[in-house]
This record gives structure tokens, sequence and C-alpha cells, in this order.
């Protein structure tokens, strides 16, 4: 361990490679179960209040177990899909299983901040429920869902030194294998500012990308009334 | 071209329930400018959503285009809606979209080609003013310039039919004003057929040919605004002329105070001058109001007329038989 910047480096990317992929997945599954469960509930564009109820429940189950534990519980599905139970790659099952549920939610509150009224137009308009979904309640909720989706990745990054704390590696590993059993507390402070970085990194990306989304903000004056 | 025929909304179940209409039935023919006047709660706005089944009534029959909505499949009632324009009170543009983008969401749910949307949103944006705004993005507009998007949208399929739920409620005097007058001009050189609700009494009076006042989810009154406006004893004459002052003037002794409701007809003869000159009696004008109502006057005026015993009832006489229905004053 004497090339600290090294071991930091190949911690990093490892750290990145888990994050990143874990939320490409999480995004793309997390992304329908939130609409879902806005569209299902009773008074929905689609209601099936008994698809709702089941989500919602399942939802509540994976967000109330600790990562920890969810972790080591779900081994049998992480040696099922990645084939073994350590590593990097194996981590990323257990991140994914445990920021969907959390995803689902982040989407379902930013579908459900869309003004009632604007999708009662669309409705008006002719539109069908797919539309109203893409065409309507995801654009209009972008900049929140950008802003969720950057709460979960950031979620995901301290999951990942969790992860990686029980043989997953990256950054989380690094820190408690050197920093806090061998005592190395260069290695230690190596690893959370390389961390503190990411996540400021992380959130100053997802509120540039929201403002740069969000147009309910006038940038100029309302211009009086020519009318 | 729009027909309710007994719609009831009930709303809840059980203990709970609420009827927001009871029974309503009304009929807007093709090109009419039909307004519905009630008070917030009176179920206005529910009776609306009834006419393209925004909100499905519990009972009756929903006709438009004579179209029985009730009895179509999903996908037939989206179609039919797109011949439905609607309008709201608080606009609901999507922000996510520019001017642009609002007025072509309803070209894009029709299936148009790209250009032949843009071409139709140019046109559009022209026609209510907005050629100047159309990258701009809702939140960066005025109100009455919201309300214009939302005209435009509703137009741009090229709807028979709009409704319109509280459009101007949200907007100044003015920008009021400026929106109905652009309502008017879109709906007469359109042909329109335009059912709206509102709780504003000059929007009754400067768009629409006919009127029902609702109360308590119950149409009390319907017809022809100008014959209402005509028969003292109408709901919508009490509202447009609440009732006048009781206090007695002193000073005023023998005269015989009368309320003339004015008609067109009246409104535009030399009423007064000629009561003077045939019976030889004197008119106090103590309080009253001639106001226009689309292309004719309405107006209602309390009067004291002064003069011999005779000459009074014959004067009185005079304006019973103008159809002036010169109604029991007190006397002052």
């Amino acid at each position: 361990m004497g090339d600290l910047p090294r071991a930091l480096g190949v911690a990093t990317l490892e750290t990145l490679y888990m994050t990143s992929v874990a939320s490409v997945l999480v995004a793309l599954a997390g992304l329908p179960l939130g609409v879902l469960l806005v569209v299902t509930d009773r008074g929905g564009l689609w209601p099936v209040p008994a698809l709702n109820r089941t989500l919602g429940t399942l939802v509540n189950v994976g967000r109330s177990i600790p990562f920890i534990i969810l972790m080591v519980a779900i081994v049998p599905l992480t040696r099922l899909v990645v084939g073994t139970t350590i590593g990097t790659t194996a981590a990323i099952v257990p991140l994914v299983v445990a920021a969907i549920p959390f995803m689902g939610r982040v989407v379902e509150q930013a579908l459900r901040e869309v003004d009632a009224g604007r999708v009662e137009a669309a409705v008006a308009m002719g539109s069908t429920p797919l539309r109203i979904i893409l065409r309507v309640l995801l654009p209009e909720s972008l900049p929140s869902l950008v802003r969720g989706a950057a709460l979960v990745v950031i979620s995901l990054l301290g999951y990942s030194a969790m992860a990686g704390a029980v043989g997953g590696g990256g950054l989380g590993d690094l820190a408690v294998k050197y920093g806090y059993m061998r005592f190395r507390v260069d290695v230690m402070w190596g690893c959370l500012a390389v961390l503190l970085v990411l996540v400021q990194l992380l959130q100053w990306l997802g509120e540039r990308l929201a403002s740069r989304f969000d147009h309910t903000r006038s940038t100029s004056s309302p211009s009086p009334d020519h009318t | 071209m729009i027909e309710l025929r007994g719609v009831g909304k009930v709303f809840g179940q059980g203990a709970r329930q609420v009827t927001a209409l009871h029974d309503v039935s009304l009929h807007v023919p093709p090109g009419e400018v039909f307004g519905v006047l009630g008070r917030s709660g009176a179920g206005k706005s529910t009776l609306l959503r009834c006419a393209n089944l925004l909100e499905r009534p519990t009972r009756g029959e929903v006709r438009v285009a004579g179209q029985d909505l009730l009895s179509l499949s999903p996908r037939e009632l989206r179609q039919a809606r797109q011949g439905i324009g609607m309008i709201f009170q608080h606009f609901n543009l999507f922000a996510s979209r520019t001017v642009e983008g609002n007025v072509a969401y309803p070209l894009e749910v029709m299936g148009l080609p790209r250009e032949a949307i843009r071409t139709r949103v140019a046109e559009l944006l022209s026609r209510v003013g907005l050629s100047d705004k159309a990258r701009a993005y809702p939140a960066q507009l005025s109100g009455g310039q919201k309300q214009r998007v939302g005209i435009a949208r509703a137009l741009a399929p090229r709807p028979r039919v709009l409704l319109s739920d509280e459009a101007t409620s949200a907007l100044d005097p003015e920008t009021t004003r400026s929106v109905l007058g652009l309502l008017k001009d879109l709906q007469q050189q359109l042909g329109l057929t335009l059912l709206l609700i509102t709780h504003q009494l000059e929007v009754v009076k400067a768009l629409c040919g006919s009127v029902a006042v609702l109360e308590g989810g119950r149409l009390v009154e319907q017809g022809r605004v100008q014959e209402l406006l005509a028969r003292p004893e109408s709901r919508l004459r009490a509202l447009c002329f609440p009732p006048l002052s009781e206090q007695q003037e002193p000073g005023s002794a023998g005269g015989q105070r009368v309320e003339l409701s004015l008609t067109d007809a009246h409104a535009r003869s030399p009423l007064i001058s000629t009561l003077a000159r045939r019976f030889d009696v004197d008119v106090l004008l103590l309080e009253g109001a001639v106001e226009r109502v689309g292309e004719a006057r309405v107006g209602r005026l309390l009067v004291e007329l002064h003069g011999s015993p005779g000459a009074v009832a014959e004067a009185r006489t005079f304006l019973r038989e103008q159809g002036l229905s010169a109604g029991e004053a007190s006397h002052g």
C-alpha cells in the first residue's frame, strides 16, 4: 500500500463503475415503477387499485429493509444473476434491488406534483393515457425527476461504499481495509475526500440539469398585456 | 349541438354522498353562445365537465354534435373530444412546452404531419395576436397572454364546440374585456358553439345569447338573455339589477314612485320626454341603470311622477300599456 494515489484511483473507478451501472438499471426499473404507482391509483389514468396496493406494499417492504441486511439476504439472487457473490459486479445486484423502490417513490412524488389541471386539459384534448404519461406527465415533471435522480445516485454512492466493505471493492472497501483495519488515516481521508468531491459534483450536475429543464420560473419579467 | 338531458351527478358513496347536479337539462343550438351563471359551489364546473365527460354523469344523457357521448368506447370518446375544445380558468398550459408547443399539442394528438402542424400553429398564433411569443414559455407570459394561448390551443383542431370554464375569472377587468372580445370575434368568425360557465355577470352580458342560472345543482332559470332581462321577476334580472334602495326620501311629497323595466325598444325611445309632454307630469329620476347586453340595451329606472292625480294615473296606464311593467313602487 505504498502507492496511495494509485490505490485511490482504482477504488474510485470501481465505485464509479458500481454506481453508474446500478444507476442506469435503477432508472430503467424505477421510472416505470413510479409511473405505475401514480397511474394505477384510484382516480388515476389507468386505475387498478389492487395492483397499486401491491406495488405500494412491495416498495414499502423494500424500503424498510436496512441495506446491509438486504445485501446478505439476497445473496442467492446475486449468485443466480452474476454467478458469484464477491466483487464489484456482484455488489451491483443488491444496490439495484435496494434503490429501485426508492427511485419508484421519487418518480411517484415528482409525477404527483404535476398540476391535475394540465392532465385534465390533455384528457380533454383526446390524448391516450400513454401519450399523457410520455408527453405530459414526464416532461412536466422533468426538473423534479432530475433532482430526484441526483438524490438516488448519491444514495447509491453511499450504498456502494457499504457494499464494497463486504467484498465489493471500491472506496468503501479501501477505507475499511486500510484506513480502519490498518490505521492508515491518510487512506481513510483520501477516500472521504474523493467521496465528498463525487457527491458535490453529482449534486451540482443534478441541480444544473434540473434548472435547465425548468421553465416554470420566468427568465424575464412577463411583458405587459398589449391586448 | 350540445344537449344535456336529465343529467345528475353524485359524488361519494353512502352517507358521504354529495349531489352536485340534479336533473339538469339544457340545449345549445349550433352557433349559440350559452352561459351558465352561478355562484361558486353551484355545480357549474361539474356541469361543464359533463359536456365532454371529464366528469361522467351518474344519470342522464349527454349529446354533442349528435353523438351520445356516454355510449362511446374510450377510443371513440377520445376522437369526439378532439372536436370539443376547452379553455380553463387557470389556463392549464404545459409549462415544459413553449407557446408553439402548447398549441401544437392537440395537433400531435390528431397525428398531423409536422409541416401541417407548423402552418396551423403559426396561423393560430397570429389569430390570437401572439406570433411574437411563439418561442416563449408560459411562465414568461401575462395572464391575458396565457389565456390567448389556451384559446389557440383549444381551437387548433378546428372544433365546432368550445367549452369555457371560468376563462376570465383569473384576469383583471381590462384583460377580461380583451379576452372576451377575442372569444366573441372567434366565435362569430368560426361559427363556434360556445358553452361557458361563469360567475361574472359581465361575461353573460358581453357574450351570451342564452343563459341558464344554476343554484344548488339545479337550473332555476333558462332562456334568451334579453328576454330574461326584460322579465321583471327573472333571476337574471335580479342579479343584473339588484333591488333598489328602500329608503324613503323626504322632500318629494306628492310624487308617485314607479319602477320601470326597460327592454331594448324602450331604451331606444325618448321615454321620459314623451311622458312629460303627453301627460303633464314631471318625472324625477331617482335611481337606475341602462346596460348594454350584446347588441341590445336593457335597464331599470326608479322614477317619481309629479302632477295632478289624474295625470299621474294616466301616465301610469300609459307606462303599463307600453309594457314597461310599471311595477308597484312605494309612495313617496
